[in-house]
């Protein structure tokens, strides 16, 4: 009689503990799989693949696509690293922006939207993030996967005691050993985010590209925000920049140099190991402070938080912050406007190498019509024309 | 190489606990060895 007690008691206790697998795993499944489309825009002239650089990435989840835009006159070439870090999704976002929107007359732009494609299949560990976010547009809502700072240990497991980076063997928080903004410059036998980046070296390399930029967010508690962080190579272009900006977009950004001891980070080595010039730019994230409240699609889309503003009333932030938030217009249309910016003053400066760009939005046009009025309609598009990331 | 080895240790440790599970006497501990018992799953089927 006990016995049967027990059996039922396991069997009951089995069937509960499958329930919550599956709803879970179903969770987990959809997240990983959800299909992201990219209406190419006009611009965009070729589609092509890291594996097309680096054959060692080929059937990787990482294997991103990249996007050609090159316009009839020959000029200079630049690459935009979307979703290096896909918890701050500005930056995926402003290069989406990109891909469905941008012209190019001179020279060739280069878009990566998913840099470390397998850290948009995972949130943080213990964080409660959401899965997934919606923009809102005109014929719908866009939606889009949320992801992690690191790539997804189903895709690069386990992690080391410690993370020795190459080439400088400098020691690193061992988990960094997948975050792609600490394995630049790559290598081509290690992990799949040293190869990641090791492809993308290649790519930089083979394509001649003359200067590199990271799109980034930051929470307000992190000194480096609101900022160009520019290679040696790139501080006058950073700086003259910055003082454009913030006379002209209607919003402030700094500039920063790249610290020479840090290494791994995409503003430090491409420029150390190639000829390309290398900025990252950081826009206000509040989603990311650990002091937030509520982690919801809410906070990541509108980025207001009581907690927040109330740690910045104690002067514990490093960006402002009241009651209106960090919408994602704003921080879109800083990484838009920020992007515009460089390529005028870099063609000003290098017209041989120049890149001349149009139909992208601004920050203003974006604060007023929303990152949505810029995301292309999927369902009335040219199935040819569609791209999933 | 080394994945392979971590997957293998998983699954040895999930059977652990399946056995521990079925042999356990208590409910407390009966909840506790499923609760433990699900990442490893979800980890060996590839979900998480």
């Amino acid at each position: 009689m006990k016995d049967h007690a027990a059996t039922l008691r396991k069997t009951a206790f089995s069937l509960l503990a499958l329930v919550v697998l599956i709803s879970a795993g179903l969770q987990f499944y959809r997240h990983r799989n959800l299909r992201e489309p990219v209406v190419l825009g006009p611009g965009v002239t070729d589609v092509k693949n890291l594996s097309d650089y680096f054959d060692g990435i080929s059937g990787t989840i990482n294997d991103a696509h990249v996007y050609v835009l090159e316009g009839e006159e020959p000029g200079g070439a630049i690459l935009v690293l979307g979703g290096s870090h896909p918890e701050e999704p500005a930056g995926r976002l402003a290069a989406w922006i990109f891909a469905e929107n941008a012209v190019v007359q001179k020279g060739r732009l280069f878009l990566i939207l998913s840099t470390n494609r397998s850290a948009t299949t995972v949130t943080r560990l213990g964080g409660a993030y959401p899965t997934d976010y919606s923009i809102e547009t005109n014929f719908g809502s866009r939606t889009f996967r949320m992801g992690d700072r690191w790539s997804n240990p189903l895709d690069q497991w386990p992690d080391p005691e410690i993370y020795i980076h190459y080439p400088s063997r400098q020691e690193l928080a061992y988990i960094d050993i997948r975050n792609i903004n600490r394995t630049w410059p790559g290598r081509p036998h290690g992990t799949l985010t040293e190869q990641t980046c090791f492809a993308m070296t290649e790519l930089i390399k083979k394509e001649g590209i003359d200067i590199v930029i990271d799109l980034h967010e930051a929470e307000l508690q992190y000194p480096v925000i609101s900022t160009i962080v520019a290679h040696s190579k790139g501080q006058d272009l950073a700086a003259f920049s910055s003082m454009m900006i913030s006379g002209m977009e209607g919003f402030n950004i700094g500039m920063e140099n790249s610290p020479e001891a840090l290494r791994g980070l995409s503003h430090r080595e491409i420029g150390d190991h190639t000829d390309a010039i290398s900025l990252l730019l950081e826009a206000p994230e509040p989603f990311l402070d650990a002091t937030r409240g509520r982690t919801d699609r809410k906070l990541l889309l509108e980025g207001k938080d009581r907690f927040i503003v109330r740690a910045g009333k104690h002067g514990l932030l490093f960006e402002k912050i009241d009651e209106n938030g960090w919408p994602i217009a704003l921080r879109v249309g800083r990484h838009c406007s920020t992007l515009l910016q460089i390529f005028e003053l870099w063609t000003e400066e290098k017209a041989d190498r120049g890149l001349v760009v149009s139909g992208v939005p601004r920050y203003s046009d974006i604060v007023d019509r929303g990152v949505g009025a810029f995301l292309k309609n999927p369902a009335t598009a040219d199935p040819n024309r569609i791209v999933y990331e | 190489m080394i994945t392979v080895m971590y997957y293998i240790l998983a699954a040895a440790v999930a059977v652990l606990l399946m056995i521990n599970f079925l042999r356990s006497k208590k409910w407390q501990d009966e909840i506790l060895y499923l609760i433990v018992l699900l990442p490893f799953i979800l980890r060996l089927l590839r979900l998480k």
